[in-house]
Parts: C-alpha cells; sequence; structure tokens
C-alpha cells in the first residue's frame, strides 16, 4: 500500500516538474523587467535573498546528514545557537576570524556528539534529544552571555575578479562573504557525497534499512554517529555565520527559529541538497522581498502582514507544487541488533 | 618405432602403473576433509526463550543440507549465529576446520558465508545493483563505480543462470525477482555456503523449480548449501541430508533417500500428522461475495485486474488459482478496502462497498489474511496481546469508551495463544521478535476469532509448519461448515485442491474459467493458469 501511494506520488510529480520549469522561466523574466526598471534594489533584493539562504540551507544540510542515516535532528536550532556564541566568544578574545569560525563548527560537532549518544547510544526518543539540546543551548548560551562584548572584525564580502564585473549576475552571485561561498559549494559537495560516493550509499541504505546494512558488514552505530557529528558540524557553521557574517555580534537567542526553518526546507527539498537549497532560496527571497517592502513606504498592507509572506509563501508552495516526500524510512528508530 | 621395442616398454609400464596403485593402496587413506562448516554445541537463549540448544551440525563440501522444523524450532537464530547476526551463549562455529568467532556479519561473509534471509534484506529506495554491492562497493577514485559493478553482476548473472536487472529498483521488482538479487548479492562476495531460509515461501512453483535449477548449477560450481523449508515435497526433492529442529535441539539427521514425507513430518512435529484435509461436501447458502466486473490498477498504473467477476456464497470456499502477478495481489486488495477500484462493483453481504474504507469492511464480518504480513498484517514493535485486537481494539468489550481494557484483551490473547499454538515466552512479546510462522499464526488467530461472514485469506499458510498447516486448514473448513464464505487465493496448487469447493482461475486480471472441485485436476488447472481455456482453444487462440 505504501508503495502504491509512493509510485502514485511519483506519477503525479511528473507534471508539477513543467510546472517548476514554468515557474523558472516567469522567474527569469520577471528578474530581467525588474532590473530593467530598477537595477539598484533588484539586485539589492536578490543579493539579500541569497544571503539570508546561507544559514537555513546549512541548517538543512545538518539535518539531511542526519536523517538520512535515520536520525530525527530537532536540535539543529540549539546546534546553531551553541555555534554562534562559541564562535562569537572565540573571536572576542582572539579576534581571528578563521578561528572562530572552526571552533564554532567544532562545537557544532560536540552538539552532535551529544545528540548521538543520546538517540544512538542511549536509545532515547530522537524528537526528545533534539528539545534538549535546544533547550539546553537556549539556556547555558543565555547563562554565559555577557552584555557588552563585542567583535572584532566581521566577515566580508571577497569580490572574485572578473566574474564580479558582470552585471546583475556579479553582484549577487560572486561579491559575498566566505561563508556564504562555502554554503553553495557544501551543497554540490553533499550531492556528491551522497549520491556518488561509497560514504553515501552506505548512509541511505542505514536510513532505510539499518538491519540490511547490518547484513552486509555495516557497522549502522558508527554510520550513525559520524552523520550526526557531521551534521552538527554544518549547524555549527550556520551559527559562526550568523555572529561573525551576518550580524556582527551575539544576542541571546539570536537563532529565532531560523533552525526549525531549516528543518522545513529539508523536508521541502525532499531530503535532498539541491532540493533544499532551493527551499532555502525561495524562503531566502520572500524574506527579502518582505524587508525590502517594509523599507519602502509600502503601507498598502500592514507590516504584520507583509512579515508573514515567507512563512505563506513556504505553506503554499509546500502544499501545492510538491508532492508529498517521503522520509527515510527507519527515520526515528533506534537500531536494536538482536 | 617397431612394434618389438615398444612391447617390453609397455610391460614396464604396465608393471610400474601396478606398483604405484598398491602403494597408494596400501598407504593410509588421506584424511577426510574437515566439514565446510561444523557447528558444535550451540546455545543461544533470548529473554524467556531457549532458541538454540546445544545444536551440532556438519556441512560438507557440495553437499545440500536441509533444515527443517516447527514455527519457533530456532532454524532461523541458528543461521543467524553462522552468520555472524548473533552471537551464541555457548558453543563453537567453525569454518573449513578452524574455529571463528564473528563479532558482525562482515566477517563472515569474509569467511564465505553468505545468507538469504527469510525476510529479505535489500533497500527498496535503492537499485539492484547498489544493494548487491553495498557494503562491498566498487570504487574508481572516490566514487562509486557503478559500470564496472554492473558488468560484474551481469557475469555472475549469466554463471549462475540468475536473471537480474541490476538498474531496477529494489521496490519495483517481484519477489523472485528480489530473491535472485539477494543470491546475486551473496555470490558478488564470493560465497562458498550460503544459507537459504525459507528461499521458496514467497515463489511461485515454477519460480522455485527455476531456483532449483539455480540451486543445483551452484553445488556443481562447489558450493555447498544450507536449505529450510517447510514444503516437504522440496526437501525430498533437492537435498542431500536432512537435520531436523525441534525446540532447539537437533531431533534427526536423515539421509533424504531414506526419508518419506511422513517420516519427516513426524520428526518435525513429534506426532503423526495428517498430511491430507478432512472435509464433507459444502452446503452453499446465500451469497456473500459478490464480485462484478472489476478493473483494479498495480503499482505500475498497470490494469492488474480487468474485468473480473466471481462470487462466493457462505458456506463454500472458492480458491483462486493463478500464476503469481495475474491480478490476485490487486483483487485482495480492492475487495478489503486497501486499493482503489477502477471500475466494476464489489458487493459483501448485498452491501455495496467498492471502495469503501477499510474499516467499514472489517464491521461487515470481513477477515483478511494479508499476502504480505509484516508489511499489511500487524504492528511489529506491538504486542502480541495487541496485535490480536488491532482492528476490533475500539469495541466493546476490549474498550469502554476510550479507555482500552488491558485484563479482557489480555486474557482473549493468553486463549488465542494457546489455541493457534503461538510459540512465545510471553503475550507481551514484541510480533516483531516472533519466528516468521509464528507471526503468520497471531495474524491468523485474529481474523479467525472474530464472528466473520466472509474470510478473503492470501497465502493463509505461507511459511507455517507441517503440523499447525494441518490446523489452520482444519479451522477454515471448519468456518466454512458454520456458514462463513471463504476466498483462499494461494500460489499452491495443494492447498487449493485440498480446500477449495470451486475454483476460479485467474489469467491477466479476469477468470478465464470457474471449474467445481471434481472437474479440477492439476493438468487441467495447470492448462488454465497458462491461459489456455478450452472456449478459446477451440478457436485457436492461446
Ligand atoms: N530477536 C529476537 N528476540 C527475542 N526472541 C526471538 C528473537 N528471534 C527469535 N526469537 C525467538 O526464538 C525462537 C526461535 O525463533 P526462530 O526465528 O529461530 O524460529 P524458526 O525456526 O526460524 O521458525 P519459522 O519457521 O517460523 O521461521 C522463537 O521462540 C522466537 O520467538
Ligand atoms: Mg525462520
Amino acid at each position: 500500500m505504501a508503495q502504491a501511494t509512493l509510485v502514485a506520488e511519483q506519477r503525479r510529480a511528473l507534471p508539477s516538474n513543467l510546472i517548476w520549469g514554468i515557474v523558472a522561466v516567469v522567474a527569469v523574466i520577471a528578474t530581467f523587467y525588474f532590473y530593467g526598471t530598477r537595477p539598484a534594489v533588484t539586485t539589492a533584493i536578490l543579493a539579500s535573498a541569497l544571503r539570508q539562504a546561507t544559514p537555513l540551507v546549512l541548517g538543512a544540510l545538518s539535518g539531511l546528514y542526519c536523517e538520512r542515516s535515520g536520525v530525527i535532528n530537532i536540535g539543529i536550532e540549539g546546534m546553531m545557537l551553541v555555534g554562534a556564541f562559541v564562535a562569537f566568544l572565540t573571536n572576542v578574545y582572539t579576534a581571528n576570524l578563521f578561528l572562530a569560525t572552526v571552533v564554532g563548527v567544532a562545537s557544532g560537532v560536540l552538539t552532535g556528539l551529544l545528540h548521538a549518544f543520546l538517540s544512538v547510544t542511549i536509545k532515547m526518543d530522537q524528537i526528545i534529544s533534539g528539545t534538549i539540546i535546544n533547550i539546553l543551548a537556549l539556556e547555558l548560551t543565555g547563562f554565559f552571555y555577557q552584555a557588552g562584548l563585542t567583535t572584532q572584525g566581521k566577515l566580508t564580502p571577497v569580490a572574485i575578479p572578473l566574474l564580479s564585473d558582470i552585471p546583475l549576475i556579479g553582484p549577487v552571485l560572486f561579491n559575498n562573504p566566505p561563508i556564504t561561498y562555502l554554503s553553495i559549494i557544501l551543497v554540490i559537495v553533499t550531492h556528491i557525497l551522497l549520491f556518488r560516493t561509497v560514504w553515501g550509499l552506505r548512509t541511505r541504505a542505514v536510513g532505510e534499512h539499518p538491519r540490511a546494512a547490518d547484513t552486509v558488514g555495516i557497522d549502522v552505530i558508527r554510520t550513525r554517529y559520524i552523520n550526526v557529528m557531521l551534521g552538527g558540524a554544518l549547524a555549527g557553521l550556520a551559527g559562526a555565520y550568523l555572529t561573525l557574517e551576518a550580524v556582527g555580534s551575539f544576542e541571546r537567542a539570536m537563532t529565532n527559529g531560523r533552525g526549525f526553518v531549516a528543518l522545513a526546507v529539508m523536508i521541502f527539498g525532499k531530503w535532498t541538497p539541491l532540493g533544499a537549497w532551493g527551499a532555502a532560496l525561495l524562503f531566502g527571497l520572500a524574506n527579502a522581498l518582505q524587508t525590502q517592502a517594509q523599507f519602502s513606504n509600502f503601507d498598502a498592507i500592514p507590516h504584520q502582514f507583509v512579515g508573514m509572506l515567507p512563512y505563506i509563501l513556504t505553506i503554499v508552495v509546500l502544499a501545492g507544487f510538491v508532492g508529498r516526500a517521503h522520509p527515510p524510512a527507519a527515520i526515528g528508530q533506534p537500531y536494536d541488533k538482536e | 618405432m617397431p612394434y618389438a621395442q615398444i612391447t617390453p616398454a609397455l610391460t614396464q609400464l604396465t608393471k610400474l602403473i601396478k606398483l604405484a596403485h598398491e602403494a597408494t593402496m596400501t598407504q593410509q587413506p588421506p584424511p577426510p576433509a574437515p566439514p565446510v562448516l561444523e557447528l558444535r554445541g550451540i546455545t543461544k537463549r533470548f529473554p524467556g526463550v531457549l532458541a538454540n540448544d546445544n545444536v551440532d551440525l556438519e556441512l560438507h563440501k557440495g553437499e545440500i543440507l536441509a533444515l527443517l522444523g516447527e514455527n519457533g524450532a530456532g532454524k532461523s537464530t541458528l543461521m543467524n549465529v553462522i552468520y555472524g547476526l548473533y552471537r551464541p551463549d555457548e558453543g563453537e562455529v567453525m569454518v573449513n576446520g578452524e574455529a571463528v568467532d564473528f563479532g558482525d556479519p562482515g566477517e563472515a561473509i569474509e569467511r564465505g558465508i553468505g545468507m538469504v534471509h527469510q525476510h529479505f534484506m535489500l533497500v527498496p529506495t535503492l537499485t539492484v545493483a547498489e544493494n548487491i554491492m553495498l557494503g562491498r562497493e566498487i570504487t574508481r577514485g572516490p566514487f562509486l563505480d557503478q559500470a564496472t559493478a554492473r558488468q560484474r553482476i551481469l557475469d555472475l548473472s549469466e554463471q549462475y543462470g540468475l536473471r537480474v536487472n541490476p538498474d531496477a529498483y529494489v521496490r519495483d521488482i517481484s519477489v523472485g525477482a528480489q530473491q535472485r538479487a539477494e543470491i546475486v548479492k551473496a555470490l558478488f562476495r564470493g560465497a562458498d555456503i550460503l544459507i537459504l531460509d525459507e528461499p521458496t515461501a514467497v515463489l511461485t512453483p515454477q519460480e522455485a523449480d527455476d531456483l532449483f535449477k539455480v540451486i543445483r548449477n551452484l553445488v556443481a560450481q562447489g558450493k555447498s548449501i544450507i536449505f529450510i523449508s517447510h514444503k516437504l515435497r522440496e526437501v525430498l526433492a533437492l537435498s542431500d541430508r536432512v537435520d531436523v529442529l525441534r525446540h532447539g535441539r537437533i531431533v534427526g539427521d536423515i539421509a533424504t533417500k531414506d526419508a518419506t514425507r511422513e517420516i519427516l513430518a513426524s520428526m518435525m512435529v513429534g506426532r503423526d500428522v495428517n498430511l491430507v484435509v478432512e472435509k464433507g461436501p459444502a452446503d452453499p447458502q446465500e451469497v456473500v461475495l459478490q464480485v462484478d466486473g472489476l478493473r483494479v490498477k498495480d503499482d505500475r498504473g498497470l490494469m492488474a485486474v480487468d474485468d473480473l467477476s466471481l462470487t462466493v456464497r457462505a458456506g463454500e470456499i472458492l480458491g483462486v488459482a493463478g500464476v503469481q502477478g495475474n491480478g490476485q495481489t490487486e483483487l485482495v486488495e480492492a475487495i478489503v478496502g486497501l486499493r482503489h477500484v477502477e471500475g466494476g462493483t464489489v458487493r459483501i453481504a448485498e452491501r455495496d462497498v467498492t471502495n469503501a474504507k477499510p474499516r467499514t469492511i472489517t464491521e461487515l464480518g470481513v477477515a483478511h489474511i494479508p499476502e504480505d504480513r509484516q508489511h499489511d498484517g500487524m504492528v511489529g514493535s506491538y504486542s502480541i496481546a495487541d496485535n490480536l485486537v488491532l482492528n476490533s481494539y475500539y469495541l466493546k468489550p476490549f474498550a469502554t469508551g476510550m479507555v482500552m481494557n488491558d485484563e479482557v484483551i489480555n486474557e482473549q490473547a493468553t486463549q488465542l495463544v494457546e489455541k493457534f499454538d503461538v510459540r512465545t515466552p510471553s503475550i507481551r512479546t514484541a510480533a516483531g521478535d516472533l519466528s516468521g510462522g509464528n507471526q503468520q499464526k497471531v495474524i491468523v488467530a485474529r481474523e479467525f476469532s472474530r464472528d466473520v461472514k466472509l474470510i478473503v485469506a492470501a497465502q493463509p499458510t505461507r511459511g507455517i509448519d507441517v503440523g499447525s498447516i494441518e490446523f489452520i486448514h482444519t479451522q477454515l473448513v471448519h468456518l466454512r461448515d458454520e456458514g462463513a464464505g471463504v476466498l483462499l487465493v494461494s500460489a499452491e496448487l495443494d492447498e487449493i485442491l485440498a480446500l477449495a469447493d470451486r475454483i476460479a482461475v485467474v489469467f491477466h486480471g479476469h477468470v478465464i474459467e470457474t471449474l467445481s472441485r471434481d472437474e479440477a485436476t492439476r493438468d487441467k488447472l495447470g492448462l488454465l493458469m497458462a491461459g489456455v481455456s478450452e472456449t478459446q482453444s477451440n478457436e485457436g487462440v492461446g
């Protein structure tokens, strides 16, 4: 029966490819049209969309690494927050942006390790384990945060010679700060890892049918540990992005729900890196439009409603265009050998 | 050379050969090669269960050893011990005379052991090739080398006569094809000892015959096989030797040439088994199931059931015979409300239930024994007691309002476990931890214990031992005599012939002929199943 619905879903998904094609063409035409009439605003919106998408796509990749191996990660929010805080502190005390990023990522690995220990070894309910991480991260970073600390410097845009001179595309794609570039590279790398390498094949097997993986000698527990820690690293990087690249300082609870939006972005992208990237960009664009609308004295609609735009857009697209997604089959179940 | 010179040379040579021959004759015969696999005193316990009790077993090179035993006797457990999935609590496994202690299946694979599990171990969302190379991936640089893997799979497929399509997704292929993929998977890992745990339970008779050819081929190429089956006919036809397991202990070891069905059956069960069902003539009453012009699509969107009509009356068993894949699965799912009906009608007890909800249909008094027990028949992580009320938990006396009545549920579970001989340490054991045949018994117990008008049974005795088959068959006949209508879908012609009062033969999604039991012979059914009906053959079609 599940198979029946799955196949039916795929068949229904076919015309949706067509819809996506039409959407893409319309988007390109619209972009050129707006660029022709108001070049500065259009460029600003698109550049902002890309940057807003960065923490989301990193968070979504974090979820993807975990869930593809069968471990639910609703702790992305907390992992991000820890990464943001640790990266911030490192930067405050060392003034070294690179070191701060690396330490932020490392702190994400450690929260990942905690999540793996709780959900894989102790076999705690994975949702609860993730929730513990969220609460711990919020309380601990809040407790240790001292007001008045300021970062020393910020990751700034690096223009890529020649490419950044192309009109529209140049400023949008080739004049970005390092973690934004890195996030695009990570999307592509993750895609290749997942679908072209031994690691990816084993990860997918472990997430779908751990017992089958076990019977061919794959260490399910180890695979899950590695993946959850990698997921932690990506969430840590997303956190570092927030403090070191986007804001330049730390505030209490500064992730502000981005970890949860990232989770939605991952599902929206059907547990694939490229899908998640598309979803994150869409969400980023909606956010950028919304910000722009608030700046430009656009008061036909109360700003509260404009602020809802990204979420409404997500719901509409999720419900309307994207067929039901199928999570990895073994998700949420701890693995028992006997 | 002149003849005269050759003769003495020849006599000389003959002498030499004679001498050499005598020398070898008088010499100690070379020590016999150790068995390729030997178990010594294997004991394995689960909480509350002694699954294997001091088991000794030997497998020799090029031998086909059949392992027989009741459901829950410990066959799969023993095989999992050999394969390194379970660690024995006591005892030793020896491969080629050398003691081994496998920490995980990877190490067993390393020593040339391959296993095809009772419930297949394939990842549905991966392709056949990906499944086969999983854990033993072929790479070029950092990347998977699908092309080389594909070629090696096709080579193996050719060498052993196992048809597989490396590019198909496992979720899209038939069980027979999945099975072949599993065997290729073991061979791909260089298995010399191949364990096949109930490989024929899910196969059609034709597929089973093909499998036997493959197995003989494997043995001819030097492999050794352990083969588990509940079908005595297969065991007698295929194996060289039979070991019988009962309550975790080896209770018999017999050369196949000395065995008969009766001997094997009584060794297994510990009593004489009646291999023939006793039943009186049917007394058909009012219609309980009326299917008219039914059209149903399969998973691939093709019309699997096409203009099918049949009638089942109260008090009779209608057998549906046919080569698997002729729409039987879809027919059953459509009747019980699990699959969308594209056209035609299904009426149960005078009510139109076309595309009705499964619960509506269940509440009309329909019992369903699904073909895929783990997928459609039970919730593996729930207890046996809960599984036994899976379609009545919300009704009195199992619930009062919103609250479930554990006492009543447990009491009924205790009774059913006893009556249906489910081998389990407790009624709170998770159904998924039961042996395959005992899982089936839980489902049968649940469905047969309700007040039913119509029983839709798809492969009801799949994976069940001879003793329990006897019991289930008797129960089916008993329910018929009490006035239930039975739609029996089975890939076993023997089962159909033993139970059915009338037989509908399906071919390409519709009934090509319905015979009374008296008219039906194996040959006639065989022809019909191949699509040759009398009316058609007269017109020269088929
Ligand atoms: N993982 C497990 N946890 C607990 N008990 C188990 C587990 N696996 C098997 N058992 C128990 O061990 C006993 C032997 O089971 P096993 O699966 O080996 O039987 P089997 O001979 O293969 O039967 P069948 O013919 O029905 O497949 C049964 O009583 C079963 O309930
Ligand atoms: Mg078994």
